[in-house]
């Protein structure tokens, strides 16, 4: 009998170790974390939507870029899910290691606030970037691309690819992701205000930001409607998984697929002609534009009021402007690739 | 020739009194807090440990009478769903104008609703396992969990509602007490009335329970009643913590609390088990993950860690089992 105690013992030991080892992957030691205190050693937290998304380990990557530059240390967390349950749970593992900023990709615009003013009260400043969350649960936001630019421009896109008549349908990532929803807004004004008599936007379906739920949306889609003319992802996995089906379907020119996505990811696509041409903004800039804004914070260099002013290294200078009430920070217009800049960018990101 | 001696009660044995799983389970959970301890000068503090509990702590409220059910013998996968399903009612009641206090009344009746109808369909339908019906309720509550809230999220709660999820009363936050409460009455029904002996004699031996004029049936709606009840309130808990709900909300509960009960000890063959092991088994989950999470370890490696200690918590009556029945076969050959 003792053998069964004496195996648990042994396990137990072998279960520490192992979590022990994992120590190496995080970006922090613990004599960073209790030297906090001091100005030249902050530490910044980066909490992505979900792991295993390209675009999420780009802006996570220039964030790490900005804060190491430096000198700080930065932790980059990301649930396995994109749910709001598991960025609560990080956002007080972020509390209990007492760093000085949080920024955050959220999965919810209400529901992280509770937990994120509970990170404020612990006097952790907290920024959201990229989707972002209500002005009660931040400072201040930074926002990739002008929402009415991206919104109008991939309508646009849109009806110059079908040539002015058809049904168009729009791939999303989750029912709640605060920027696609806003983007789509747009859109739909834009197809309101515009002279687009011959263009119906028949539905708009949500693939979670899932590669597999956003092939099986995109391919309900093209069942539901034979005659569908584009579909519109203003996200990066759905633009990818409806660029997948497509070419695998042999719709290629029958229906076409444009909206935001990766180069690296999408240059198959735009080479083969399902994507004719799609836009994005650097997630590297998105990141490293976050990483200089929570310096900031943390520095007392700005406070997230309406015209501060900082430096974001590479990037130059930036102001704090309006986001109707709250403020933001913004990155710039989106950028379009086509076939014939793709080449050079697929290797970037 | 001796008579040989009949005992009618084992032996009482120190050794095979702290081999049992829920000694096992506490060294464990030592070991991880003296694990976590070391690694992060940040854990063991009290306020900390504390904010960690609020957190993890909504979904423990399923598994007490999870643990009921999987004694006996049955098991109930549509819990979260019925916390979506409750919360969403909730919420959509709330903002229609019903006054708050109500519409927890309204939400709690909503969980127990859900598990009543697991319950009847579960005692109609014994040619069907718990699992394959609480399988196609799982859908049926999320569906139209679905279709109340069309895929948006809901809210706007008044400002106390949010205590309940992050208040603290003399620094212990409230969900604790609550939860403290609960597991004292579980542990009590479980194991000091006539309802969890009955319990536990379903989990041994249906058959032989009805056949002693215990009406089973009804004690297996009271229990999947019971687990609709207690879905509801983590629904509340869980929608206070966010202050807001949607229909996707709480996904993947039912395995984690599904996890803790069988960590806790609770035979997945039914008729074994204790409440304590169970309630150990929540805190040790709850402190290994804040734990793991406290020195950033990538969330896959969290859930690997997570599942290595379950498959040892399932493999360890089987071990003792082996080495009781050796033992057995060397003593005969001596």
């Amino acid at each position: 009998m003792k053998k069964v105690l004496v195996m648990v013992l042994a396990l137990s030991l072998v279960l520490s170790l192992f979590a022990g080892c994992n120590k190496d992957d995080a970006e922090v030691t613990d004599k960073e974390v209790t030297t906090t205190e001091k100005e030249d050693a902050q530490v910044h937290a980066f909490i992505f939507k979900n792991t295993g998304n390209p675009y999420g380990e780009k802006q996570m990557e220039g964030f790490r870029e900005a804060i190491e530059k430096e000198g700080h240390t930065a932790i980059l967390k990301a649930p396995e899910n994109p749910t709001v349950e598991d960025q609560i749970v990080i956002i007080n593992e972020l509390i209990g290691q007492g760093v000085d900023s949080i920024s955050i990709t959220g999965n919810d615009f209400d529901a992280l606030q509770p937990a994120l003013e509970a990170a404020m009260d612990a006097g952790i400043k907290v920024l959201s970037a990229d989707s972002a969350v209500n002005p009660a649960s931040r400072m201040t936001h930074i926002n990739q691309a002008d929402p009415e630019l991206i919104g109008r421009v991939e309508v646009q896109a849109a009806v110059e690819m079908i040539g002015g008549s058809g049904q168009i349908a729009v791939l999303s990532a989750t029912s709640q992701a605060s920027n696609q929803n806003l983007w789509i807004e747009w859109m739909k004004t834009e197809l309101e205000e515009g002279d687009y008599a011959d263009v119906e936007l028949v539905e708009v379906v949500y693939g979670d930001d899932l590669r597999d739920k956003s092939v099986a949306e995109t391919e309900a889609l093209l069942q539901k409607y034979p005659d569908l003319k584009c579909i519109i992802a203003p996200t990066t996995v759905g633009i990818a998984a409806a660029g997948k089906v497509i070419t695998d379907k042999g719709l290629i020119g029958e229906v076409m697929v444009t909206g935001l996505g990766l180069p690296s990811e999408m240059a198959e696509y735009i080479e083969n002609g399902a994507c004719p041409w799609m836009y994005l903004w650097n997630p590297l800039d998105v990141g490293y534009l976050s990483g200089y804004t929570a310096m900031a914070l943390v520095d007392g260099t700005i406070t997230g009021a309406l015209g501060d002013t900082f430096s974001a290294g590479k990037l130059g200078d930036f102001e704090v402007i309006a986001d109707g009430e709250a403020t933001q920070v913004m990155l710039g217009a989106p950028y379009k690739f086509e076939p014939s800049n793709i080449e050079e960018w697929k290797t970037v990101y | 020739m001796e008579k040989p001696k009949v005992l009618t009660h084992k032996e009482f044995s120190s050794v095979r009194y702290f081999l049992q799983w829920e000694w096992i389970l506490l060294i464990i959970f030592i070991l991880v807090n003296i694990m976590n301890a070391s690694f992060s000068d940040n854990y063991l503090k009290f306020d900390g440990l504390m904010r960690a509990s609020m957190i993890f702590l909504d979904k423990g409220f399923i598994v007490f009478p999870m643990a009921l059910v999987i004694i006996m013998g049955d098991i109930d996968i549509s819990v979260s769903s019925t916390v979506a399903l409750s919360s969403v009612v909730m919420a959509t009641v709330y903002n229609a104008g019903v006054p708050m206090g109500l519409a927890i009344l309204i939400c709690l009746g909503v969980g127990a609703l859900c598990g009543l109808i697991n319950g009847i369909l579960v005692v109609k339908f014994k040619e069907l396992a718990a699992v394959i019906i609480t399988l196609s309720t799982m859908t049926l509550y999320r569906g139209i969990a679905y279709i109340i809230l069309k895929n948006q999220s809901a809210g706007g709660f008044p400002k106390w509602f949010s205590e309940l999820s992050w208040g603290f009363a003399w620094k212990i936050p409230y969900i604790l007490i609550v939860f403290v409460f609960f597991a004292a009455i579980f542990t009590l029904v479980l194991h000091k009335t006539n309802f969890g002996r009955y319990v536990f004699a379903i989990g041994n031996n249906d058959i032989a329970t009805r056949f002693s004029g215990i009406n089973v049936d009804h004690i297996k709606i009271i229990v999947f009643t019971l687990v609709g009840v207690m879905a509801s309130i983590c629904a509340i808990f869980l929608s206070a913590k966010m202050m807001s709900t949607r229909p996707n909300v709480a996904s993947g509960y039912e395995l984690d609390v599904i996890a803790m009960v069988v960590l806790g000890g609770i035979s997945t063959a039914g008729g074994k088990g204790k409440m304590i092991g169970v309630i150990t088994a929540v805190f040790l989950l709850g402190f290994l993950q804040y734990g793991l999470g406290l020195i950033n370890v990538q969330s896959q490696i969290i859930i690997i860690i997570t599942g290595l200690l379950l498959i040892l918590a399932v493999a360890i009556p089987n071990i003792q089992e082996m080495i009781k029945n050796f033992n057995k076969k060397r003593e005969v050959n001596l």
